[in-house]
């Protein structure tokens, strides 16, 4: 086998299919998005060249800013959702009773559609019959508020379907990382004195840190680039009070009529999920590997 | 050696294996359509939220397949919004339906400048000439030339619930004063007034027109639209204050700014709210559709929306048609596309009015048909009609539109001054 590998033609005919599909659906695409991003176009008649001016548009567009805020908004609270993961996962990880069908009913969101989801939630949240107020107006609250059409609280009450949305991924993630952790280092640790907390913190943890690392950058971005829930539930309404930068730009391509302006908020949001990405990466990075 | 060369000789094949399948598989789906030709045509009326209309849909096309035995209709149908994006990208690569459905003036004017639909000044001057209510194909018209044939009309009106109103001994209001008395006696009892699903705006920006018209005269918005009159008018200043006067008053359900049309929609149809401002497009629901309760179609009444302080004219409706047909003008079939929107357009405007309960764009011979009562009055309605204002965003280029439709969801939630509203759609139009 080490002797096909060192073949280029062999390495070539590997690689190629996934490269050309890469390139094609892609990379070609994001280029071409940038270009258009220097047209004044509708997406419809002609285009005209126009420069840098959408993207100097977009940079003193407060709205754009005010999404890209939301946006970084949603990714700090899926960061910090990740400690709680990792505390459900730590403990479906310690062989209690019944973790088995736990870890599953906490995948079950993942297996459901975004669309679905988002047509649940809407029902939860309807401010006069949906299951949440109903719940606060029997324990006692007279006013309890429409979640979805207060400018104030929208944006929050939609990040708790999408953080419960991705509950699920992160806990089969952080469960699987746990349970590659050798029993022989643990049982050591139990050996030595070690209490569950210490052997959490001490030990579990910091062996599985590479995970983390790599789930914190899959939040991050994830976030960033968040679209599905926040179309379907709001459209990122009230008047933009939970747009994200990803609806806002399918707002300008597909409601106004303005592909080039579009496309140039969708270069931009690569362009920052790309610095943050780098950010993260160059934050987190640690020359030691993990033996154990 | 030979082993490496055999592997990799091996997996070449094996790869162009793969894409020969892709290919073929391709190549077979074109071949079934060669004795005959195949019109494309695309519509937004599912079977699941528009049952009737897409049934009748379907017996045009078996109407028309029966009579044109060499031509196949290739349908493909989507549901409104996915429609609308569906329609912008495949105009992006050039490959448009030959026939589909397309949204008067300011939706259609992008597609007639990048040269995409055909003229069919010929069907409304050959042999559809004079069968359009006066008023309706002219809004497809871009520079005198029609680009479109319409197939609804529709008049925004508000829906009310006489079982409620004989409750609390309301009777339908004349005058924007008694309007608010209902809603204050209404609220009083603890029944939410209106029906209203802002979260779409276009189902405020309603309430906002007929305010406007009231106050400002059924030419103002109009004009202030395409920029012969101001936004900056008293009149319609005075509107966006009345439109925060009346969510002051409780007149919407509570957070009408979350919600979408359907849901506003499914509390009036549950009774959980009094009335409901909407266009004619539901009437089936008030009078055919055997759906809904028997029970509940018949509590349904409508009124014209009231004079307000003595102005207006109660006969000055907001609406337009609604959907057209558009035949591609890069169409490799023009011929038998235009023959089928022809067709479809005769024969959904005897279906429609029978069947759907709607009001199509056609002329109707109301006195010849059975029709339920509701339907008879609106369609004397419309026969007395003194304006019909094009609803605003239709109006609008797509631009101006987002900005009018945003402006209409933060007046609603207060979050914008009545001055501001306006000055806001006055910036956005001198913008354009």
């Amino acid at each position: 086998m080490n002797k096909v590998m060192s073949n280029k033609w062999v390495i070539t005919i590997y690689i190629l299919p996934a490269l050309l599909l890469v390139g094609v659906l892609i990379f070609i695409p994001l280029l071409l998005s940038g270009y258009y991003g220097l047209m004044d176009w509708n997406g419809i008649s002609a285009m005209e060249f126009i420069g840098l001016e959408n993207y100097i548009t977009a940079i003193q567009d407060v709205k754009f800013w005010e999404s890209a805020w939301h946006s970084l908004l949603l990714a700090l609270f899926s960061t910090l959702s990740l400690v709680g993961y990792l505390a459900i996962s730590v403990i479906l990880a310690s062989r209690i009773k019944g973790s088995d069908l736990l870890r599953k009913i906490y995948l079950v969101p993942m297996l459901l559609s975004s669309v679905a989801i988002a047509q649940l939630w809407i029902k939860v949240f309807n401010p006069t019959n949906g299951m949440l107020n109903s719940v606060l107006m029997t324990i006692g609250f007279e006013n309890p508020p429409a979640w979805l059409a207060e400018p104030s609280i929208v944006l929050f009450a939609i990040f708790v379907p999408i953080l419960w949305q991705y509950a699920g991924f992160y806990i089969l993630i952080y469960y699987a990382a746990l349970k590659n952790i050798p029993e022989t280092i643990i049982e050591a640790a139990r050996i030595d004195g070690a209490t569950p907390l210490q052997i959490a913190f001490r030990i579990k943890v910091p062996l599985i840190m590479t995970v983390i690392k790599v789930t914190i950058v899959l939040a991050i971005v994830g976030s960033l680039k968040y679209f599905d829930l926040i179309y379907v539930m709001t459209g990122g309404g009230p008047n933009g009070a939970s747009e994200v930068m990803a609806s806002y730009m399918y707002k300008l391509a597909f409601s106004s009529n303005d592909f080039g302006y579009g496309s140039a908020i969708g270069f931009l949001l690569l362009i920052i999920t790309l610095i943050v990405t780098i950010i993260i990466r160059k934050a987190t990075a640690t020359k030691e590997e993990i033996q154990y | 050696m030979f082993k490496k060369k055999a592997i990799t000789f091996l997996l070449s094949v094996f790869m162009l294996l793969t894409l020969a399948v892709g290919c073929s598989d391709a190549d077979e789906g074109q071949a079934s359509s060669e004795d005959g030709k195949t019109v494309k045509f695309m519509h937004l009326w599912p079977e699941g939220s528009s049952a009737q209309h897409n049934k009748i849909v379907s017996e045009i096309i078996n109407d028309f397949e029966s009579e044109n035995p060499d031509v196949t209709i290739d349908l493909e149908v989507l549901s409104n919004e996915q429609y609308k994006d569906k329609l912008k990208v495949l105009s992006t690569s050039n490959e448009l339906p030959d026939v589909g459905m397309t949204w008067a003036a300011g939706f259609l004017e992008p597609y007639v400048d990048g040269e995409l639909f055909a003229p069919l000044d010929d069907l409304v001057e050959g042999e559809l000439k004079n069968r359009f209510v006066s008023g309706t194909a002219e809004a497809y018209a871009v520079d005198g030339t029609t680009y479109g044939l319409p197939l609804e009309l529709n008049i925004a009106t508000v829906f009310y619930n006489k079982a409620i109103f004989e409750a609390y001994g309301l009777e339908a209001p004349k005058t924007y004063e008694e309007f608010q008395q209902i809603v204050k006696t209404l609220n009083d009892n603890g029944v939410a007034p209106v029906a209203l699903g802002n979260k779409d705006r276009w189902t405020g920006s309603l309430w906002y027109m007929y305010l406007a018209d009231r106050i400002g005269g059924s030419d103002l918005l109009t004009n202030a639209i395409n920029r012969s009159a101001s936004f900056d008018d008293p009149d319609l200043v005075q509107a966006a204050k009345e439109v925060q006067n009346l969510v002051d008053m409780n007149t919407f359900v509570k957070g009408f700014n979350g919600l979408s049309d359907e849901e506003a929609k499914s509390m009036f149809m549950n009774e959980q709210a009094a009335m409901y401002l909407i266009a004619t497009w539901d009437l089936p629901n008030y009078t055919t559709n055997e759906d809904v309760p028997q029970e509940f179609r018949d509590s349904v009444g409508y009124f014209n929306f009231p004079t307000v302080d003595g102005n207006g004219d109660m006969n000055s409706f907001v609406g337009g048609p609604g959907v057209g047909l558009f035949v591609s003008e890069n169409s490799e079939v023009k011929q038998e596309a235009k023959d089928f929107a022809s067709f479809f357009v005769q024969e959904w405007g005897e279906k429609s009015v029978t069947e759907a309960g709607v009001i199509p764009a056609t002329k109707v011979d109301a006195g010849s048909l059975d029709l339920p009562q509701m339907y008879v009055d609106v369609l004397n309605d419309l026969n007395q009609a003194s304006n019909l204002t094009l609803f605003a965003d239709v109006q609008m280029s797509a631009d101006v539109a987002q900005v009018h439709l945003d402006m209409i969801q933060s007046l609603f939630g207060k979050e914008v001054a009545p001055g501001d509203f306006t000055k806001q759609h006055g910036d956005a139009l001198s913008n354009e």
